[in-house]
């Protein structure tokens, strides 16, 4: 049975670092599928003008297209070309509620993220997206220094 | 557009001749009223023409059978579905791969920003003060029916809106009326699309521009001391401005952010109010009771009440006026129906809680001069309305019935009026400039030309007195009743297709909530 692990990115140098301890893994693991996700940030519940909901269907399709063209997509091919089987998903949501449910959905094993580089206020009162999803997560999550 | 081609004359008139007139500006405000009031009595006169014989309003039992027949075409849609309306609001059965559209909470929040405002505060202070406690039953009985009208029109502007290649939309009244009537096979889509789309933009220049900085200006000006209204108006002018033609989106943010923060303060508030006379609230209830049936001495009797409150409710939440069929069109759902769903939660919000919640306030706070010797209400010295502690109308009513528990209350709600005047005006520029656009075709200086208008026009709303711009923000917003409702009942054979084919899927289990 193929072993499937999720990476999960964040546009940062951190997530170079995720991508070489989850290659290190599959090596060793043999039959490995490896997925390389990256959540947009975006709440369902915020406040917006009717001309920024007119536009956002526009928006939205630009955010993915960016996400993939600029993140998931190098990463992907570099994986490929290392001779990895890879895929890439690109999804809104709360980073850390959306990274799980994307792995309970794909049959995923575990996850692999790089340690938040957020910090400052938000980090304090809410905790960084990293320390959501290891305190949520439905698989063991490996969080890389 | 005859009219506001006049309208439109008269204001250049009046601003090539500033100069002079600046060193008098009473007088200039007096003249912006009177020219105003000239050219839009006619238009006001006929749209509340009474019944022939009664002082019955037409408008308004238009409104009401339609409200009332949508109840019942729907049977009782927003008693069977309102807990599933909340659940799609909380995102239930929202799928997780359409994360990153409109959310039905934010389609539902951008189309109360533009409903709740002044109608919620100046406007139920105008129903009670002068159709007394009884308007209030009345506000709610139409805030309730009014839900029907809302899923119709909103669940049609979904099912009809235009979607461009670049990937925006534009949806409303206009489109579901043109679009709807030919795949019907009906004739005459395409007039009422355009009649709709005049009145829309009257409506936005009316009710979404003039009442709101008209108030915004009788609000500060009651705080600051009195100073000519065509200032407030310059200064409102100049940031909407700024904002609608100069892109400066982050100040509409900031209010879209703020504005609900300030309807729950406003909610809270009056409810501390409401606790803080706990053994009069049932003294209130009777009031409102008591004067819905009899009008308890308010001019105009029982049917004053009920005008009055019908009135300001369908101003107050818009319901089957079309409005928020625009607002709610940006929405990407497979269902255009829980769009309707969604929105039929509006006049509850607006009118049922909120406006009730003002209503209360006013009366709990005995603001409304009662007789002792016949316990009915007194009049004031013109006998056209109910006298209050300290003659005070509209926003000022309520304001002084506020301020009566805190009184600090009145820095408050002055904030909070120049922050709901603003938040609609920018709805209501989106509505206005979609019917522009719907008439005049897309395009940077047609819009241009209409955003410089809608500016002019918060110059004279802030300038003008009270009465005439009620009224014509009224008939306005009624005239795009007409249109729309008339459309309406041709289009509702769809929408119950629509609720048959959802109800049937949504019990067969093939509608299910998403596990978030």
């Amino acid at each position: 049975m193929t072993t499937k692990i999720v990476i999960g990115l964040d546009g940062t140098e951190t997530g170079e670092r995720a991508i070489a301890f989850a290659k290190d893994l599959a090596e060793r693991i043999g039959t490995c599928e490896l997925l390389v996700v990256y959540v947009i940030e975006w709440s369902p519940f915020t406040f917006q003008t009717p001309e920024e909901n007119a536009l956002r269907h526009k928006r939205r399709e630009e955010e993915v297209d960016l996400a993939t063209t600029r993140i998931v997509s190098p990463a992907v091919d570099a994986l490929t070309a290392a001779g990895f089987t890879a895929h890439g998903i690109v999804r809104h949501g709360d980073v850390a509620e959306t990274l799980n449910a994307i792995t309970v959905e794909n049959g995923g094993t575990q996850i692999i993220v790089g340690r938040a580089s957020a910090d400052g206020f938000k980090k304090r009162l809410f905790g960084s997206s990293t320390q959501n999803l290891v305190m949520h997560a439905d698989v063991p999550v490996t969080v890389v220094n | 557009m005859n009219m506001l081609k006049h309208l439109g004359l008269a204001i250049a008139a009046m601003f090539l001749a500033s100069p002079a007139l600046a060193q008098d500006a009473p007088g200039l405000d007096e003249k912006i009223n009177q020219a105003f009031a000239d050219f839009t009595g006619p238009f006001v006169s006929f749209i509340f023409a009474p019944f022939p014989g009664t002082g019955f309003p037409w408008i308004v039992g238009w409104l009401v059978v339609a409200a009332t027949v949508f109840t019942l075409y729907f049977a009782f849609v927003q008693l069977r579905f309102f807990g599933h309306s909340i659940s799609l609001v909380k995102g239930d059965y929202s799928d997780p791969n359409d994360a990153g559209e409109v959310s039905h909470f934010q389609a539902l929040a951008t189309a109360l920003s533009g409903t709740v405002g002044l109608g919620n505060i100046a406007g139920v202070a105008v129903a009670v003060g002068i159709g007394g406690p009884g308007a209030t039953f009345w506000m709610i009985v139409a805030g309730l029916l009014g839900m029907a009208s809302k899923f119709t029109e909103c669940t049609l502007g979904v099912k009809y809106r235009n979607e461009y290649e670049d990937g925006t939309v534009s949806g409303g009244p206009m489109y579901y009326m043109s679009k709807g009537f030919a795949e019907l096979g009906l004739p005459g889509g395409k007039i009422l699309a355009v009649l709709f789309s005049i009145f829309c933009i009257l409506g936005a220049l009316g009710g979404g521009n003039m009442f709101q900085a008209n108030q915004a200006h009788q609000q500060i000006a009651g705080i600051v001391g009195d100073y000519p209204g065509w200032i407030t108006g310059l200064v409102f002018a100049g940031i909407v401005f700024a904002v609608i033609v100069g892109g400066l989106k982050s100040i509409a943010r900031v209010t879209e952010k703020v504005v609900p923060f300030m309807g729950v303060m406003y909610v809270l508030a009056a409810l501390v109010i409401i606790i803080m006379h706990a053994d009069q609230i049932g003294w209130a209830f009777g009031q409102i009771f008591a004067g819905a049936f009899t009008g308890l001495g308010v001019a105009g009797g029982m049917v004053g009440a009920l005008i009055q409150g019908f009135r300001r409710a369908a101003f107050s939440n818009e319901a089957g006026v079309g409005s928020a069929a625009i607002a709610h069109s940006a929405v990407r759902t497979k269902e255009p129906i829980t769009e309707g769903f969604v929105s039929l939660l509006e006049p509850f919000i607006d009118t049922v809680v909120i406006c009730t919640m003002t209503a209360l306030v006013i009366i709990i706070t005995q603001q409304l001069i009662i007789d002792p010797a016949t316990g009915n209400y007194m009049l004031n010295e013109a006998g056209n309305a109910i006298a209050t502690v300290d003659g005070n109308s509209g926003v000022s009513l309520t304001s002084a019935a506020f301020a009566s528990a805190f009184g600090w209350f009145p820095y408050v709600l002055a904030i909070a009026v120049v922050l709901f005047a603003f938040s609609t005006m920018i709805s209501w520029s989106y509505y206005g400039l979609k019917a522009w656009t719907y008439l005049f075709g897309e395009g940077h200086t047609k819009e241009l030309i209409f955003k410089i208008i809608f500016c002019v026009f918060v110059v004279i709303g802030a300038a003008a007195n009270l009465g005439p711009v009620i009224d014509f923000s009224d008939a306005a917003i009624f005239a795009m009743a007409v249109v729309n409702v008339f459309a309406l009942y041709f289009l509702m054979k769809v929408v119950r297709e629509e609720l048959a084919s959802y109800a049937a899927r949504l019990k067969s289990g093939e509608i299910r909530k998403f596990g978030h």
